[in-house]
């Protein structure tokens, strides 16, 4: 069994090149875990089945397991890891972290990137819109609750609005 | 009702050891929403799990899997795979001869298996390459012959197959377990009811589906000593399970951290092969091996909710007071032991928690089939006999004309009581459970009424309650030893240094250390460091299971906070030269609480006491109270308190069809005290999360096909997509309350919440789909289909219900032997079993 020859790239990931050699059949996945070291990403099925690997390329959430690291050269890619601005987390990273919308951790790199694609595109969602984005984005932990009042309070203070939770969200009815 | 021997109860320090009573206004940290200790860490994708670990040199390890479920193994030749470029190591079933499993009771595991096996993903080698692919390509040159034997695909056949066994122990043919406990007088309890029903209820099995899949990552180093990082829930047990294999390698040569859990809801509890391996491959290679599961690997990993049968005889008064109870539990266990034993025991112990049950009569069997195996699951063996007692009271309120929450009310189980079975009530909140989500869906009004939706479907509420363990009151192996220890360190800087196993899976263990320690020694929760689950570092805390660490190890940690700030006002006390008991820990500070003013920093405190006793340290540890109960199977139930659950969930349902949605669910759960409010009201909307998951759609489903004659069990599509699971789409509005019962054995008064309201969603469902529509689903997953079925027969004018057969023929034939009989508490009994010859023996002895 001879392996193929290592392809030699740049890639454009959180604003940064990174010149990497791998495998031409190597997901963007796996390329930004072991060749990048950009753990932050992770993996759940490697089939395109759980949405733990989000990453967004030229801003829109994609799945990094589906797609070949080939692909993803030349475009922008961004992963949690580029999130945080400067030593600052991004409003929806404090939200998430604030509200317990994170609990083990696993699935929230991907929830994160679904969610910022849609701040971005949709500065005031609704309920139901946020639902919709993240569908695809599976999570055992939280039953999903906590993640959306956090998109929904980062949506507000991204807006300006001097935003808190809900009393019933933290301290229940 | 026999309340508390005062002269019986365990000795405690004082009344209120864990400070349940403190008043909420004084207490600065506890209750409030402080972020967990790590969240910022997990939302910047810094968390590092298994498989973001690697060292230099690693190898990369597969296993090869069993392809048969049931097989003898006749040769494995590794050769051509040995050859293969880039393959370091290759182990095989002879290299790990010693058998394990997580108790004492079954150790019928094998790293690999050396001579049969019992499933399809039964591991039956290891190679280790220096790339991923290359270990998989050498997988594949490995030929296995087997000789296939007759399989057993469940608990109807494994009754009736006693040829082949899949083990040779256990009871008989491949029965692993049978309990028989009879407490009180059942003839009596059923002879003084005045309705009596019997149903049958079938709870098909679902798995935990944790997001990440496990990962071990070993290194053997050049002093001798191994360390193993792994995504588990118990690295305690894991250190004893590789002890053991891995002899004569001593214990304490072996390090086990656990990474932090991608998610566990007991999946992780095990020890695992894929452990056992990489570790012997890196004591055979000379180089850190790795192991990442595949998600279908995950399926085959399994230990998730038991298949469970269950037939249920229940005689009440004519207001709906329980006389007695005769319940039988089918166990599916599948291919090993794993936590089976108290598997079997947790179908029948708890019943009698939530409402109060005069006489009680218990038989459970588990046995060997030829799938994954079963083990804990969020609830463990709980939520099958729940869903069973919930629905099937919702029955008899219905045949006695009874409201069903009023009905639940009149029965409860007191407070500060013995049950039937020798469980010991502390702490009940169920009434105020039931009570708020009665009022906040509007039960009263709104049950029954069949409101039809614009779009044609029809509206149900149900209602279901449930208990669960703050911890069980017994380890895994018999030991006298703390079940949770702590230690703390403080620095000269004025940091604080908590040490312990407790494994964090997420749900926020690690932070509890934070919020109860600063809460006693005034400090910020966030500035304190904890530093947990590394075997070579902290002191043993059992794990992340049975909803016990909340209580057993904030219990610890209470105790050497309260050690450390006993130590410090002495040091204080003398430099200020006021009196001890006078100083109070607050704000970063130690000061007078009679002048305020005088007083010095935290960091000042810990620097005079040193410069006066020397280096500061404590420590704290737990151990449950006794158990009442002291007949043989009596250790599985015990609890140091139980939390309660209420729950009402709506269901819209068309029909025609039988398709539902859930819109709202109200649920209630009495947590004792909530140590921080954000944290536990996220445990609750994950358990209704994951009810709803089980109730709806979840299930670990075989396909049962025949392959050359013989039948084969493979997981239907064992993948997320196939395997369904709420998405947010599906995750309906929550109305949470958190009710507040403090219990005299939690830390604060804190119970559990990390499982118990799971289990009132599945019977909930249930019982709103008959408030709907009038059909009753006697089975778990009360699926779409199963609802369309049971449509279909009331249209034809036949029973309305979807269900195994509602009489003998719907359970095995099984022997149960005589019961061990017990007389309840207010019968007079000890808690000892009058006819058990095992225990007489022992107490002649």
């Amino acid at each position: 069994m001879t392996q193929p020859n290592k392809v030699l790239a740049t890639f454009q990931v959180n604003g940064e090149p990174h010149e990497v050699a791998f495998l031409p059949h190597k997901t963007l996945l796996e390329v930004l875990r072991e060749e990048m070291d950009l753990t932050g990403t992770k993996h759940g099925c490697e089939l395109g089945e759980c949405g733990t690997c989000t990453v967004q390329i030229d801003g829109t959430p994609v799945l990094s397991c589906l797609v070949l690291a080939v692909d993803a050269v030349g475009k922008d890619v961004q992963t949690v890891e580029g999130l945080a601005q400067g030593a600052e987390l991004n409003p929806l990273q404090h939200c998430m972290a604030d509200l317990g919308a994170a609990q083990c951790g696993y699935c929230t790199p991907g929830v994160l990137m679904a969610a910022d694609a849609l701040l971005r595109d949709n500065p005031k969602p609704t309920r139901d819109e946020i639902k919709e984005a993240l569908a695809g984005n599976l999570c055992r932990c939280t039953g999903y609750i906590k993640i959306f009042e956090a998109v929904e309070l980062a949506a507000a203070r991204m807006r300006g609005e001097d935003a808190q939770p809900s009393k019933e969200s933290i301290y229940g009815s | 009702m026999v309340l508390d021997d005062p002269k019986s109860a365990p000795a405690t320090r004082e009344d209120a050891p864990w400070q349940h009573d403190k008043k909420k206004e004084d207490l600065k940290h506890i209750g409030k929403p402080i972020r967990k200790v790590d969240a910022r860490s997990k939302v910047a994708g810094l968390t590092r799990f298994a498989d973001d670990l690697r060292l230099p040199r690693m190898l990369h390890m597969k296993l090869l899997r069993s392809t048969m479920a049931h097989a003898e193994i006749v040769s494995i030749d590794t050769s051509k795979a040995a050859a293969l470029p880039g393959v370091k190591g290759i182990l095989t079933g002879k290299d790990m001869p010693t058998p394990f499993g997580i108790l004492p009771v079954s150790q019928d595991e094998h790293a690999l298996c050396p001579d049969k096996v019992r499933f399809v993903g039964d591991p039956v080698v290891a190679i280790a390459a220096t790339e991923e692919e290359t270990a998989w390509d050498a997988c594949r040159l490995v030929d296995v012959q087997y000789r296939e034997l007759q399989t057993v695909g469940s608990v109807h056949e494994a009754a009736g197959t006693n040829d082949p066994r899949l083990h040779d122990y256990g009871v008989r043919g491949n029965i692993h377990r049978l309990e028989n406990l009879e407490f009180g007088d059942l003839a009596d309890g059923f002879n003084r009811a005045e309705h009596i029903r019997e149903d049958t209820f079938w709870f098909e099995g679902n798995t935990h589906l944790p997001m990440e899949q496990h990962a071990t990552l070993a290194h053997f180093d050049r002093d001798g000593k191994l360390t193993v990082w792994s995504s588990t829930q118990t690295p305690h047990y894991l250190h004893r399970a590789l002890a053991r294999v891995l002899a004569p390698l001593p214990a304490h040569k072996i390090r086990v951290i656990a990474v932090q859990n991608g998610g566990g809801f007991g999946g992780k509890s095990d020890p695992f092969n894929h452990e056992i391996c990489a570790a012997k491959m890196s004591m055979l290679t000379g180089r850190p091996v790795k192991i990442a599961l595949t998600r279908e690997e995950v399926f085959w990993c399994h230990r998730g909710r038991h298949p469970v049968l269950m037939r249920s005889k229940i005689g009440v008064t004519k207001t709906g007071r329980i006389t007695a109870l005769d319940f039988h539990s089918f166990l599916d266990g599948g291919a090993y032991g794993s936590y089976g034993t108290a598997s079997t025991f947790y179908t029948g112990a708890l019943q009698t928690v939530t409402y109060a049950v005069e006489n009680y009569h218990f038989r459970g069997a588990r046995f060997f089939t030829n799938k994954a195996p079963c083990g804990p699951k969020r609830g463990h063996g709980t939520p099958q006999p729940r869903f069973a007692l919930e629905v099937q009271l919702d029955k008899i309120a219905c045949d006695l004309g009874l409201d069903p929450a009023q009905m639940r009310l009149d029965n409860l189980a007191p407070r500060d009581s013995l049950t039937a079975n020798f469980l010991r009530i502390g702490s009940m909140g169920l009434g105020a459970c039931i009570e708020k989500v009665v009022e906040g869906s509007g039960w009263k009004e709104r049950r029954g009424k069949r409101e039809v939706t614009k779009d044609g479907r029809i509206r149900g509420l149900g209602l279901a309650c449930s208990s669960y363990l703050s911890g069980a009151g017994l380890p895994i192996y018999w030991n006298g030893l703390p079940h949770s220890g702590v230690q703390l360190q403080l620095d000269r800087s004025g940091l604080v240094t908590a040490f312990c196993g407790s494994t964090d899976i997420g749900q926020g263990s690690d932070s509890i250390l934070g919020w109860i320690i600063g809460e006693v020694l005034g400090i910020d929760p966030l500035g304190i460091k904890v530093v947990t689950a590394d075997t070579d570092l902290t002191p043993v805390d059992l794990g992340s299971y049975s909803s016990r660490v909340t209580v057993m190890t904030g219990n610890a940690a209470m105790q050497a906070a309260e050690r450390a700030r006993d130590l410090l006002a002495k040091g204080v006390a003398k430099k200020l030269e006021v009196p001890a008991s006078r100083l109070v820990f607050a704000d970063e500070r130690v000061f007078d609480a009679e002048d305020p003013q005088k007083g010095m920093s935290f960091q000042d405190a810990v620097i005079c006491t040193e410069a006066q006793f020397g280096t500061i340290g404590t420590v704290g540890s737990y151990t449950p109270p006794k158990s009442a109960a002291k007949f043989r199977g009596g250790g599985v139930g015990p609890s140091p308190s139980y939390s309660y659950s209420a729950a009402v969930v709506e269901v819209e349902v068309d029909p025609e069809t039988g398709i539902y949605r859930v819109p709202k669910v109200w649920m209630a759960h009495d947590i004792g005290r909530a140590l921080n409010a954000a944290v536990a009201m996220g445990q609750i909307e994950g358990s209704i999360y994951m009810g709803l998951g089980e109730a709806m759609m979840e299930e670990m489903a075989y396909r049962d096909r025949s392959h050359k004659g013989k039948r084969v069990f493979v997981h239907k599509i064992p993948s997320l997509l196939e395997y369904k699971s709420p998405s947010a789409c599906e995750m309906p509005e929550c109305v949470t309350y958190v009710i507040e019962d403090p219990d005299k054995n939690g830390p604060f008064g804190a119970k559990e919440v990390g499982q118990g309201p799971l289990l009132p969603m599945m019977p909930a469902v249930a019982n709103a789909i008959f408030d709907a529509v009038g059909v009753r689903v006697d089975e778990n997953p009360v699926s779409f289909e199963k609802v369309f079925a049971a449509l279909q027969a009331q249209k034809a004018g036949k029973e309305a219900r979807f269900g195994p057969a509602n009489d003998d023929t719907g359970v095995p034939v099984v022997d149960f032997g005589e019961p061990l009989q017990i007389k309840t508490p207010w019968q007079g009994g000890d808690g000892t079993a009058h006819n058990d010859p095992h225990r007489t023996k022992k107490a002649a002895k």
